[in-house]
């Protein structure tokens, strides 16, 4: 609403009148306060999300810096760059500008390692991202529609990462792009049409990199920017959840307002991301194509294997039996479209549908805000350990023949420890995963009936040796903790509770004698409790008829190092 | 700030706001607000967004030698960023300039092999220092506040109004009565989707005309040369050999599937090799020739071992035996690489007696049917 300049309230600086002029056409004080009100949770795991973000932000920029020098053309050149031993080489075009680009573009070289990594972080943090939302239970209702979202993130991530390593035509991604072709042909029924539709004919003919460059520089980042845009505007609208905690509840958030305090770590860790991937495109070679030589369909490398986010891929194929199925009429179903196709299908269909599963086992239905930790929920822990072994061990069979020759190991013995590994390790790993959890729930309840283990010793008069244990709140008649479980971290070491000196100052060296940190605290003997504020009882004897380690009598106040008898 | 437009014929911007304006505006006036504090301004527009500030833990006293520090910290980290920037700068400019020249030379240990890595440090360390800086800055000299946002969940009331104005407005569009228009309209929006996807159908080819997936370059009498066209004689290679060669026609050497591993076999293979049914007078003397394409996945098979008499393929490991007729041994392929009948033409040079009786390259779904 207009105001005017003799209005109480009126700006009087010049920032603020402009600001007025910005808001009486655009009305966006109150959305832009909104937003700066908003509370983010203070979680280091809450930032992996960000990573993703982040490293798709660089990928932009630098892919957008190559589309600038970057011949999508097959067409046949001869190359006459400064690379000297592939001078006078017959290339396509795309390899003879990639090379161009690495070695005549000033700074080339380095965009194009910049966006090589920057595609390797941007999936490997988009998984990990993923595995916290897993195993804290973030995707629960109402969250399951973002978890679609974050799936389908992960597939078009991987399919540009796959498209993106084929553009250069180098050696190596041609062989990429012939088993590329050759999963395409695997499909039943439709796998020779859908190869001549996507390839316009044989193998390799001459449009696929021009293709695939479009679907890499513009198809799927716009499915990808579009999506990541719900995915943030979901989360905007549904709000952060949070690990329990101290007055958080299912219908807060506690954290830090966006603006100044998370606008600055946020922005600095977008620095360091970006500061990371920058050093790694300079300083880490990636995908040196000049020694790949050009593709030619008659020559290979020994360890051909495509980027890690596609290598699980490759594992599986290897691992997979001579299995053909040969259907009357003489009709068959190749054994590559087994692993290549119909596993990843499997895969991702479960990881997108793991929410309804568990909703349909648990027949939890309720909305969640606040996260479960891992050992709370052991099935899912569990299942998800096991699916990350299955998926380790497709990875490392991804390249065992690189292991086989390292490590001096046979060949097909590798395959016949992957083949095993894949059906024997992921129960295993089940049931292990189960006894871990369970074990570290029940600590967790001990340690809140009995306390701290503090490490002191002590001999009761008739001869017994007893260990003192520090309880965590109140205690009853018989010394046990009165604290129920509240699904967050229980301490269990005293220096978390405020037990332990300060730390020596130092980086390489101790710059203080360790003798004189203890006399000043013992100068002041208040300031471990008092400074935690949390009452520190110590515990001593076995009450009548109890165990000793299952608790001491309630006592006064005390230093828990110093026990009293 | 705005001047009222008296023309006539407009009362632009002369209004006053109708009976249902309303809003925190209506409950503090400007001079409640303009009576407030910085501080109680930012806290009441943040309860009106739901959030309540618990806690402010206030950063370093303003002056005190804490605070000093720390902005010494934070100042030193951003001029380390900046210098970082400059000397990227330097590097990137100044390279062939004043600089040795940046481009690609033979030896290493130049400042061509130093420009890559020179650039992606002083970059990435410009950046993870600013990076740095204004994490430092967060936590070192920012006040720590605690604030507890509401989560609210859907209201009621919306939900009910909305309801009412979405069904209202298809109530009045009479939808649901006029089933003549209903019906037309699902008719046409399957016409007019189908319709738009048709253009795709450009891409459509048939891989059956011709059957180009199943020939190669190969036939009667063309010779086999090697990658720089000469063509090859019995006696060229030793026993044990392993030569890829390629079909004498213009490109041969750059096809897809036509690229072919001649293997002159040693006497005690001989002795034991068992070519495919029918394919026994494939090879020329001891020497044989297999398709270079894996059945697999088509990558080219090329790791010889001659004392195992097998052919691994580096992509997924199948492993071939050639006295056995190229059959799979090991791994995922499952069909042994296909044979190319050899001959010797007039002049004594390697000729193929035809194309390979089989398609060659990886399975399909109707490989066996053409």
């Amino acid at each position: 609403m207009a105001r005017t300049a003799t209005a109480p309230g009126a700006p009087t600086s010049r920032l603020g009148k402009t600001a007025l002029e910005i808001d009486d056409r655009l009305i966006v004080a109150g959305p832009l306060r909104r937003t700066l009100n908003k509370v983010f949770p203070d979680h280091w795991s809450f930032l992996l999300g960000e990573i993703a973000l982040y490293s798709f932000i660089i990928l932009l920029l630098s892919g957008t810096y190559l589309t600038f020098f970057f011949d999508p053309s097959l067409r046949e050149v001869t190359y006459n760059g400064s690379y000297a031993p592939l001078r006078g080489v017959e290339m396509s075009a795309a390899y003879d500008s990639a090379l161009d680009l690495s070695f005549d573009v000033r700074g080339g070289l380095f965009m194009r390692q910049v966006h090589h990594w920057a595609a390797l972080l941007f999936v490997a943090s988009i998984i990990v991202h993923l595995l916290r939302i897993f195993f804290t239970g973030a995707f629960r209702r109402p969250r399951e529609t973002n978890w679609i979202i974050g799936v389908g993130l992960l597939v078009l991530a991987v399919l540009e990462g796959a498209t993106g390593y084929t553009l250069p035509d180098d050696l190596l991604s041609g062989t990429g792009l012939r088993i590329i072709s050759a999963i395409i042909l695997a499909i039943p029924v439709i796998g020779t049409w859908a190869h001549f539709a996507v390839f316009d004919g044989d193998f390799p003919g001459e449009l696929i990199i021009g293709r695939f460059y479009i679907v890499h520089v513009l198809l799927i980042p716009a499915i990808l920017l579009a999506l990541i845009a719900v995915h943030l505007l979901l989360l905007v609208k549904q709000k952060h959840t949070q690990f329990p905690g101290p007055g958080r509840t299912e219908h807060n958030v506690v954290g830090n307002r966006l603006f100044p305090t998370f606008a600055a770590k946020a922005g600095g860790l977008f620095f360091i991301v970006f500061g990371l991937i920058a050093a790694l495109g300079g300083l880490a070679q990636i995908n040196p194509i000049w020694l790949w030589g050009p593709y030619n369909p008659a020559q290979v490398s020994a360890a051909s294997q495509p980027d890690w986010y596609v290598m699980f891929l490759d594992g599986s194929t290897r691992l997979f039996p001579a299995w053909d199925i040969n259907l009357p009429g003489d009709y068959t179903i190749p054994a590559l479209f087994w692993p290549t196709l119909v596993l990843p299908g499997i895969l991702f269909t479960l990881l997108a549908m793991y929410p309804m599963i568990e909703r349909k086992l648990t027949g939890d239905t309720a909305s969640h805000h606040l996260l479960q930790r891992p050992r709370d929920v052991p099935v899912r822990t569990s299942l998800g350990a096991m699916a990350i072994t299955f998926y380790l061990v497709l990875l490392i069979s991804g390249g065992n023949d690189v292991l086989a020759d390292k490590f001096q190991i046979s060949l097909n013995a590798m395959t016949w420890v992957g083949r095993l590994g894949l059906v024997v390790l992921p129960p295993l790993v089940y049931m292990a995963t189960y006894r871990i959890c369970l074990g570290l729930q029940k600590h967790d309840r001990e340690v809140l009936e009995h306390g701290i283990e503090t490490g002191v010793i002590r001999r009761l008069p008739h001869g017994e040796f007893i260990e003192v244990h520090q309880p965590l709140g109140p205690v009853d008649e018989h010394g046990h903790g009165q604290l129920a479980y509240g699904g967050a971290s229980v301490p269990k070491k005293m220096n978390q509770i405020g037990g332990a000196r300060r730390a020596i100052r130092g980086f390489f060296a101790p710059i203080e004698e360790p003798a004189s940190v203890e006399l000043e605290q013992r100068r002041e003997p208040q300031g471990l409790a008092t400074a935690e504020d949390r009452e520190l009882t110590s515990s001593g004897r076995p009450s009548e008829g109890g165990r000793p380690s299952e608790g001491g009598r309630p006592s006064e106040g005390g230093k828990p190092q110093e026990p009293r008898d | 700030m705005t001047t009222h437009d008296t023309r006539p014929g407009s009362t632009g911007g002369a209004d006053t706001p109708g009976p249902l304006y309303g809003g925190p505006d209506d409950d503090y006036t400007p001079e409640q607000l303009a009576a407030m504090s910085r501080e109680d301004l930012d806290r009441l527009g943040a309860l009106h967004d739901g959030v309540q500030v618990l806690h402010v833990d206030p950063g370093p006293e303003p002056g005190s030698p804490l605070e000093k520090r720390y902005v010494r910290q934070v100042g030193t980290v951003f001029a380390l960023a900046g210098l970082a920037a400059f000397a990227f700068i330097v590097v990137y400019l100044g390279s062939g300039w004043f600089l040795p020249d940046w481009e690609w030379t033979i030896e290493s240990g130049t400042w061509s092999s130093l420009f890559t890595p020179m650039l992606g440090l002083l970059m990435g360390l410009s950046l993870a220092l600013v990076g740095l800086g204004m994490v430092l800055y967060a936590r070192k000299l920012l006040p720590h506040e605690t604030a507890v946002q509401d989560k609210h969940d859907g209201s009621h009331f919306d939900r009910v109004t909305t309801g009412a104005t979405l069904v209202g407005g298809l109530h009045n569009s009479g939808l649901a009565r006029r089933k003549l228009i209903t019906r037309s309209l699902a008719f046409m929006g399957g016409g007019l989707g189908l319709m738009l996807l048709m253009p795709l159908g450009g891409l459509i080819k048939n891989p059956n005309t011709g059957n180009p997936l199943g020939r190669t370059s190969w036939g009667e009498g063309v010779r086999l040369v090697r990658d720089d066209g000469t063509p090859i004689r019995p006696g060229d290679a030793v026993p044990g050999s392993l030569e890829t060669v390629f079909p004498a026609v213009p490109g041969g050497n750059h096809e897809s599937d036509a690229a072919t591993m001649l293997i002159r076999l040693r006497p005690e293979q001989i002795r034991v090799n068992q070519p495919r049914e029918g394919q026994a007078d494939y090879g020329y003397g001891d020497y044989v020739a297999y398709s270079k394409i894996c059945t697999h996945a088509g990558c080219p098979v090329s790791l010889y071992e001659q004392e195992t008499s097998r052919i691994l393929c580096p992509c997924h490991q199948s492993q071939f035996d050639v006295t056995q007729g190229a059959k799979p041994i090991f791994g995922p392929a499952t069909r042994s690489l296909p044979q190319l009948p050899l001959g010797v033409d007039d002049e004594g040079y390697f000729i193929a007696l035809s194309d390979y009786p089989e398609a060659v390259g990886p399975t399909y779904w109707n490989r066996e049917r053409i």
